[in-house]
């Protein structure tokens, strides 16, 4: 073996608190799951900064970008019936 | 709708590229960026990432000889938190495309630089105090204005090390101020580890705005956004007063207060001696380097063997 190797690389989600959304923090090099868990603790999570991790190989990640934004998001833009203000609501009616 | 179906692309992603900028928006890996703002942010990430794991080996030199199991502890986490900030930062550089095995192959072939700094030695205790201090010290200021870059990954990685970088520095004055209460000796070594590390912490800005021709680009794409000297005079400003609070001296003849603008200015830099040290003639160049290949090497065969049991498992299955 003579190419040397920095193994797969994987995204690291971390859950601050429970209840709370997972956040992506970076990523790390490592063979499989378990090593890649253990890394993602050591290199993101030295002052209780988690208590999940997710961890993700980066090559599963599918990703939008910015010059996709008006194709993929632009639909959205004449929706406002979507949103509560839309609707007038009648003098005096109250918790609506 | 019209002009993007006429005007050849490179164009109109560049205008929104600029755009972009412009609304102080992040530019994030899979976006569209100029080559030559692609370069220049990679190669300025994997500067800084050499920096904080070559920046392991000096403060490294001391944790057998740590003064107390306190004293130890807290040098180790140091340490441990630099390599960290070594990781984020290849893995911020990596997400422009370049593999981590090439970052640590053009730091070995000396094609990638690191920070000057540590290419000096620390020679007694006084040193770890100094560097935690001045070096760290400043470091944040550089980073804390890095946090403010304009390409996503690296301003994110950016933001996390200056949370962990205060302690860094208070560790670092603590010991000099410790040190300054102590005996007439160890009050001598503070100082003269002050006189050693002054100068070429400043020089950590790079030269004069002056004399950084790359600087006005840099500042234009938002990748840096104070100039070496701005950014150095706020350290210094800082930094005196510290120094002044435990008993320091500040090892600068031409050293003077401005009262108008509440600012010091210093005397000349040395930047035949910065300049020397960059091309590698520094008192410890050739040691950082060889220590970094002959551990690179040592545990080439940990990365080989995980990547067979890795393998092995996926026949496995
Ligand atoms: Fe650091
Ligand atoms: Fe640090």
């Amino acid at each position: 073996m003579n190419v040397d190797t920095q193994l797969e690389l994987w995204e690291v989600f971390i859950q601050k608190n429970n209840g709370l959304p997972f956040k992506h923090e970076g990523s790390v090099h490592a063979s499989d799951k378990e090593t890649a868990l253990q890394h993602a603790r050591d290199i993101y999570t030295r002052r209780g900064e988690g208590r999940t991790i997710w961890v993700v190989p980066a090559k599963y990640i599918a990703s939008t970008t910015a010059d996709d934004e008006a194709m993929f998001f632009d639909t959205t833009d004449d929706k406002a019936y979507r949103h509560p203000t839309f609707y007038v609501m009648p003098e005096g009616a109250k918790q609506i | 709708m019209e002009d993007i179906l006429t005007t050849p692309i490179s164009q109109t992603a560049l205008a929104h590229f600029e755009a972009r900028l412009q609304n102080d928006e992040k530019i994030e890996p899979k976006d569209w960026m100029p080559e030559a703002y692609r370069k220049t942010v990679l190669r300025q990430m994997m500067q800084h990432a050499h920096s904080e794991v070559i920046g392991m080996q000096p403060e490294g030199n001391w944790v057998l000889r740590a003064p107390s199991l306190r004293a130890k502890k807290i040098l180790l986490a140091k340490i441990q938190d630099e390599g960290g900030h070594g990781l984020y930062l290849y893995s911020a550089a990596e997400t422009l495309g370049m593999d981590r095995t090439e970052m640590i192959q053009l730091l070995h072939e000396q094609k990638a630089k690191y920070s000057s700094i540590f290419n000096y030695p620390a020679l007694t205790w006084a040193d770890i105090g100094a560097i935690g201090w001045l070096v760290d010290g400043a470091a944040i200021v550089n980073q804390v204005s890095l946090q403010r870059t304009s390409y996503g990954p690296y301003a994110r990685a950016m933001v996390r090390i200056c949370k962990e970088e205060s302690f860094h520095q208070r560790q670092g004055y603590e010991i000099m101020a410790t040190m300054m209460k102590g005996t007439p000796e160890q009050q001598a070594m503070a100082q003269d580890a002050m006189n050693r590390w002054w100068w070429p912490s400043l020089m950590m800005f790079g030269p004069h705005d002056a004399d950084s021709p790359h600087t006005e680009q840099s500042m234009e794409w938002k990748i840096k956004r104070e100039s070496n000297d701005r950014l150095r005079q706020k350290f210094i400003d800082k930094t005196i007063d510290q120094a002044y609070v435990i008993g320091l001296t500040i090892p600068d003849k031409d050293l003077k207060f401005n009262e108008e603008t509440k600012s010091y200015s210093i005397g000349p830099i040395n930047w035949d001696e910065f300049w020397s040290v960059v091309k590698g003639n520094g008192p410890c160049n050739k040691q950082r380097m060889t220590h970094h290949i002959k551990y690179h090497e040592e545990g080439r065969w940990v990365r080989e063997a995980l990547e067979a049991f890795a393998k092995k498992q996926i026949e496995m299955n």
